[in-house]
């Protein structure tokens, strides 16, 4: 079977419609892992045991197990207990907890990099807990993360393709459907592989950029 | 009772093609690591140009985009895989670009003194890799690999949506059979999270092994 321009150009509007939710479905999930991945790292630093076992342990077990199956757990149990969800909120939602596992690391050591002395000015000038949290130590904690976050923020990008398994009409799922009606599967597939590489390469030199912005360079 | 205990055998079964592909997958992830680590140092351009090009493009695309893409576009080109040869294909491609560069990270971090008292001694190329570099580099790759090998391990998952029976195939089965989602998905989340553990105490032991006989001789 050769390459078909034609037939390229007629399934691109159908792979652009997919690409729009594969965007949207990167951007809600990244909303959802950048803040429940902070609660996670707070509730890891919580001086009540219970809770930062009992996080830590649930955080090690997401970051264990694959994220397919965490969607269809999502997807297929939660139904059952009367929680039913549209693909593309399910979709978020796994994919959002999934990288909040990895955000809260990155969030942990940002947190643990910003000197004691820091806790210990806010203290002695009568800060309250969140006021130092909010005024003191995660003004100074972020910068130096945002290199790293948007890192699997990119791999994040990447992983959405696993949303077609649950339904979501995203870039691949929409590949996937032209390819079977069609019988053709070169060019859709390749379709895809070449946007998401793009779309990487070019995410790949924002992240230099990043980091060349946010490194930090005193230490 | 009884029931059950035949879908669990179902999902054992599934269990072992897991691990099995697991296995092969990391061996050649292993060995592409080592293979585009290396020529990433490499005197000559082409080879550097070579690796990174294969590193780069493994990186910027999901491991779902490379398996579909191997499957379902490779034997138009008159390469027919068996799912599992595309398994293992796809993922120790994509991992070893991962562990290409856990390896070029590692072999960097060796001190320029070492090599320049190989060249001093007059030590081969190969020699000064084999019995100078490489024993202080290893146990540097080692927790990354660690890492890496948990994520492919994440990663097989994807390949039950090309039809190979592996847990999370098993587990749909089981779902589809009787319609309960609670026992198939969480049984194999667990069975997911025990093998993670398993390969990170693994690596931890490995790690000690080779790091036996180094004390004292890293600063």
């Amino acid at each position: 079977m050769e390459w078909d321009w034609d037939f390229v150009w007629q399934i691109m509007p159908t792979l652009i419609e997919g690409f729009k939710i594969t965007l949207l479905a990167t951007v809600l999930g990244a909303i959802v892992a950048a803040v429940l991945g902070l609660g996670i790292a707070l509730a890891r630093r919580s001086q009540i045991t219970a809770v930062s076992r009992g996080v830590g342990f649930l955080a090690e077990f997401i970051r264990g197990t694959p994220l397919l199956v965490q969607l269809y757990f999502i997807f297929y149990v939660l139904p059952d207990i009367g929680i039913r969800l549209a693909p593309l909120v399910a979709g978020v939602i796994g994919i959002g907890l999934h990288y909040a596992t990895y955000t809260a690391e990155v969030y942990r050591a940002g947190i643990e990099n910003v000197p004691r002395g820091q806790w210990e000015a806010a203290k002695a000038t009568n800060l309250t807990e969140s006021q130092a949290w909010i005024h003191v130590i995660l003004p100074q904690a972020i910068p130096p993360m945002i290199p790293a976050l948007a890192n699997y923020f990119i791999a994040m990008f990447k992983e959405t393709p696993l949303l077609s398994a649950i339904t979501v009409l995203e870039l691949m799922n929409q590949a996937k459907s032209i390819a079977n009606s069609n019988y053709r599967y070169i060019e859709p597939m390749t379709l895809v592989g070449a946007f998401f590489l793009v779309i990487s390469l070019i995410s790949v030199i924002g992240l230099r950029w990043l980091e060349e912005r946010y490194a930090r360079t005193d230490d | 009772m009884s029931v059950w205990s035949g879908y669990l055998t179902l999902i054992l079964e599934g269990a072992l093609v897991t691990i099995q592909l697991t296995m092969m997958g990391s061996a050649l992830a292993l060995v592409m690591a080592f293979i585009a680590g290396l020529a990433r140092l490499s005197r000559f351009f082409a080879v550097r140009a070579l690796a990174t090009a294969y590193i780069e493009f493994f990186r910027g695309t999901s491991i779902f985009v490379q398996l579909f893409w191997v499957y379902f576009v490779l034997p138009f080109a008159g390469l027919t895989l068996t799912p599992l040869q595309a398994g293992v294909l796809a993922l120790g491609l994509n991992v070893g670009a991962y562990g290409a560069e856990v390896v070029r990270g590692a072999v960097k971090a060796i001190g320029r003194e070492q090599t320049e008292a190989c060249i001093a001694l007059n030590l081969t190329p190969y020699q000064r890799m084999r019995h100078i570099i490489l024993p202080q580099a290893l146990p540097l790759m080692l927790p990354t690999f660690c890492n890496n090998a948990i994520e492919l391990l994440k990663g097989t998952a994807v390949v039950s949506l090309i039809s190979l029976t592996d847990m999370t195939f098993q587990a749909q089965v089981v779902r589809a059979q009787t319609g309960n989602t609670l026992f198939p998905f969480a049984t194999i989340l667990i069975l997911y999270f025990l093998m993670a553990w398993a390969i990170s105490t693994a690596v931890r032991w490995l790690e000690r092994r080779m790091t036996r006989g180094l004390d004292g001789m890293r600063a």
